[in-house]
């Protein structure tokens, strides 16, 4: 009964607000249903509606997926300072965190879904159901580790909200071994995307050792820029109070997290354009372009000049404190890792594919009406879920 | 005692017509059409042994890219239906390869094993032998030039024909 | 005050605006799918292949022929030939024969049911080299000359290499494809989901995917099937060459092996020392593909003209 008039009341909380609310939640829903179209398409079609082929096999479905994975595993970075050096300062804001990590772990089995071919068949790849390709297959893990982090991330906030809800105090002894264990499988949930294209000696672009550690340096970058940029939002258009400290102190750990990011990107170039292999390739198709093809030029030099730019700023805000100057870094920040992460890692590792051959990808609209959709989607559950957290967290909301 | 010796006589000319001689069942040579047996037009005809250019019959066959070679190099003259090897032993036309072999010994041990040559029927069981000739004419034996099949079609040129909108770039 | 009537106004319009998006999501979703009525139940719960009884089997393969005839019009027959006992098959080819004149490329794509143009699907890729080392990098694969050989170039085929240690098996998140025992490394199109791993992970291009409902004209069709094999595909998974597992378990060549003109081509059991494989990989200097890869391939190249 409880629990009935908690979502009862959430929903409620949902459907009221400002004309602001209203006017942004039906832009998102024009812009869903305009991908839900696009992907009604291309299920009647087939992949080909993209611009993926044999040749470039995974494309901007995968980008996204892998630069959103690292955006939920960076909520970790909000649960170890609260839990762990007791930052006042960071804890209220935890739940609004693991909502984000939520939010998109969602958006990253969305892009999975729209990216395989047959989703109707999703059901053999649920345990019992159908069947695992356990221990072997890196995909039968990230299957079975972002749909735990899922439900680590479904129980601990609503947990947590629901109890705020009914105005008593959580239970920590219960919940803290899920607030713990969620810290390392925040860690493998990007270590074992990583290892998804780290071992595959077909493509040695990603056959690199420093991968996972890369993932990791640049998820730690761009998930806390999100969470900035989100929470300033959020404290603009809410009673929550989020200190000035807290953000910048986020910016302080994207500073180191830019700087091991930066470092693991020389040491790669450094060993592919020393060694000078047949495995160079991939890395000069990227930075300088291969026997005439550059589409990808432009936009990986952005992106290092986007990090590159972004780690000064981050660096000077040790000095100077200044709120949009951090804004313009979190902004470059995202833009730049998403860029090096997803279009400048998945599609380079596929050109020239395994036998020599140059197919220059770019997405196909359909691609990016759907991304776009599924961003959409994402917005869209975090507002709703934030509204609910932000009027339990002032108290609005709680159980007459 | 008579009847065992028959027996034994039978068998030694059965052993003659054995697998030992007719090892490779192959199809049937390609002949030009009407052209065997030979006997038919040249029995009966003078062989005439110098080695010259055809001008009366046979003129359009010419012996290209095989060596400073004429007919009754293969072609034996006292019986016009078999062909010779060096050491004046006649063979059939099914058994050509002997004869090719005779040169190209490295092939010929090859093709016995059917690492040469074109391969159809099954890999399990019985193997079926095309003779040398059936692709490499003995007159003219290198391979012509032939077509290629189109090249396949290139990713970006793989598309939807029914809507417009899915055109790549 | 107009809050009240604005906040209806503007929830009216959100109802409005979820309804009409909604009819307009389903539609085209509905298309793709069907109508509630038309959707195949039998085929959505299908297990995977390695898991269905015999009798399973029985039942799965009369729906498919009956399905295949209402879409071709043609009797399709769907073979489930097992792997033949003491039979580890392996491939040669002859890289000093080869033309490259790609009679084994379309000969396959006739005999497997592959797609046809426009979202065309080759099983084998025939590359073209300058005379001198195998650089990737520098082939040629779209070449296009009036007649081959051309002098200069030398041509090697490549298509699945069927690796004893295969990375696309390896990989696949749900076992939808795997070696069998005579060696071939084979998909079941009913299990896969399309997420094009395996496709990332070999590094021979063996894999190919089903971008589009494929395009095979109903009177083309080659009847003779098999279920793991050529049996007419659908659109979004992924298939590959199988050694012709319709006519290799039935003792007979795959193919490419009988439409190589120059004998190129070899193909047979390991395990038989007087097989011509066995011969030349004894007796002739073979190597294989990116053999750094470890993935111990059975297609061996040699050069022996």
């Amino acid at each position: 009964m409880k629990l009935f008039n908690f979502v009862f009341d959430a929903t409620k909380e949902v459907l009221k607000g400002t004309p602001l609310y209203y006017c942004w939640m039906a832009f998102l829903l024009v812009v869903m249903i305009f991908a839900a179209n696009s992907y009604g398409y291309q299920l009647e079609h087939g992949l080909l509606v993209t611009n993926m082929r044999d040749q470039v096999s995974w494309g901007l479905y995968i980008a996204n997926f892998t630069f959103m994975v690292g955006v939920a595993a960076a909520a970790v970075l909000l649960v170890i300072p609260a839990y762990i050096y007791d930052f006042k300062a960071i804890k209220e804001i935890v739940i609004l965190g693991e909502l984000m990590a939520f939010t998109a772990i969602i958006m990253c089995l969305a892009f999975i879904t729209v990216d395989l071919g047959r989703p109707d068949r999703f059901w053999h790849i649920l345990p019992g159901l159908g069947i695992l390709n356990l221990p072997f297959s890196m995909l039968s893990w990230d299957f079975i580790v972002l749909n735990g982090y899922l439900v680590l991330n479904m129980l601990i906030p609503f947990y947590l909200l629901y109890k705020g809800y009914l105005g008593k105090e959580p239970n920590k002894k219960w919940i803290m071994p899920f607030i713990i264990l969620s810290i390392p499988w925040a860690i493998s949930i990007h270590t074992v995307t990583a290892f998804l294209y780290n071992p595959l000696p077909a493509r040695p672009f990603w056959n690199t050792a420093i991968l996972a550690p890369r993932f990791l340096a640049s998820a730690f970058c761009s998930g806390p820029a999100i969470i900035v940029l989100v929470f300033q939002i959020i404290r603009r258009f809410s009673n929550i109070k989020i200190q000035n400290a807290a953000l910048f102190k986020l910016a302080e750990m994207m500073a180191y997290a830019m700087f091991f990011n930066l470092f693991l990107l020389v040491a790669e170039l450094f060993k592919e354009y020393y060694s000078a292999t047949v495995h160079l390739a991939p890395m000069q198709y990227l930075m300088q372009g291969l026997h005439g093809y550059n589409a990808l030029v432009p936009w990986i030099w952005t992106a290092i000049t986007l990090n590159v730019s972004a780690f000064v700023i981050f660096i000077l805000l040790r000095n100077i404190r200044n709120l949009k100057l951090l804004n313009i870094g979190c902004v470059m920040i995202i833009i730049g890792v998403w860029i090096e992460k997803g279009m400048g890692l998945i599609v380079p590792g596929f050109i020239p594919d395994t036998l020599g051959e140059i197919y220059e990808y770019l997405p196909s609209s359909t691609e990016v009406m759907v991304s776009l959709g599924i961003v959409a989607l994402g917005a869209f559950i975090y507002t709703t879920l934030a509204k609910v957290a932000i009027a339990i967290d002032t108290g609005r909301l709680r159980r007459q | 005692m008579k009847k065992g010796l028959g027996t034994l006589i039978l068998l030694f000319l059965l052993a003659g017509n054995s697998p030992a001689a007719k090892e490779f069942s192959v199809p049937y040579p390609p002949f030009s059409p009407g052209i065997f047996p030979c006997m038919a037009c040249h029995e009966g005809m003078d062989r005439n042994r110098n080695k010259r250019q055809l001008t009366d019959m046979h003129q359009e066959i010419k012996i290209i890219r095989h060596g400073e070679r004429w007919c009754y190099d293969c072609h034996d003259a006292r019986n016009m239906d078999r062909l010779r090897l060096t050491g004046g032993k006649q063979i059939r036309f099914e058994e050509s390869y002997n004869l090719c072999g005779q040169c190209h010994g490295n092939i010929l041990k090859d093709w016995k094993k059917g690492i040469h040559g074109k391969r159809t029927g099954n890999w399990q069981g019985e193997k079926q032998y095309l003779l040398c000739v059936h692709c490499h004419d003995p007159h003219n034996p290198p391979f012509k030039p032939i077509k290629p099949e189109p090249a396949p079609v290139k990713p970006e040129n793989t598309l939807l024909k029914s809507r417009p909108r899915a055109k790549s770039k | 005050m107009k809050e009240e009537s604005d906040i209806d106004l503007s929830r009216r319009k959100l109802v409005k605006t979820l309804l009409a998006g909604g009819a307009a999501t389903l539609l085209p979703l509905s298309q793709a799918y069907g109508a509630a009525g038309t959707i195949d139940w039998a085929a959505f719960f299908q297990k995977r292949f390695q898991e269905l009884t015999p009798q399973e089997v029985g039942r799965l393969i009369k729906r498919l022929e009956e399905k295949y005839k209402i879409k071709y019009g043609r009797d399709i027959k769907v073979k489930t030939t097992p792997s033949l006992d003491n039979v580890e098959f392996a491939y040669a080819l002859n890289l000093s024969k080869c033309i490259g004149c790609r009679r084994c490329v379309y000969s396959c794509a006739q005999e497997n049911n592959l797609s046809r143009k426009p979202h065309q699907i080759h099983y084998i890729r025939v590359l073209r080299f300058q005379s001198g080392p195998i650089d990737f990098e520098k082939a040629e694969h779209y070449y296009d000359p009036r007649e081959v050989p051309e002098p200069g170039y030398f041509y090697v085929p490549v298509q699945c290499q069927h690796c004893r240690k295969a990375p696309c098996v390896k990989v696949c998140p749900i076992k939808a494809t795997w070696t069998e025992r005579d060696g071939t490394v084979v998909v079941d199109y009913d299990w896969c989901i399309g997420c094009r791993y395996c496709m990332a992970a070999c590094p021979y291009k063996g894999r190919n995917f089903n971008w589009a409902e494929p395009r095979l004209p109903p009177e083309e069709i080659n009847t003779n099937t098999h279920y793991l094999g050529n049996r007419p595909r659908m659109k979004n998974v992924v298939e590959k060459c199988t050694f012709c597992v319709h006519r290799s378990r039935e003792g007979r060549y795959p193919t490419c092996v009988e439409a190589c003109p120059v004998g190129a081509r070899k193909f047979g059991n390991l395990l038989d020392i007087n097989s011509e494989v066995r011969q030349i990989i004894e007796t002739k200097r073979v190597f294989r593909l990116k053999e750094d890869l470890n993935t111990d391939s059975r297609f061996f190249y040699f050069f022996h003209s």
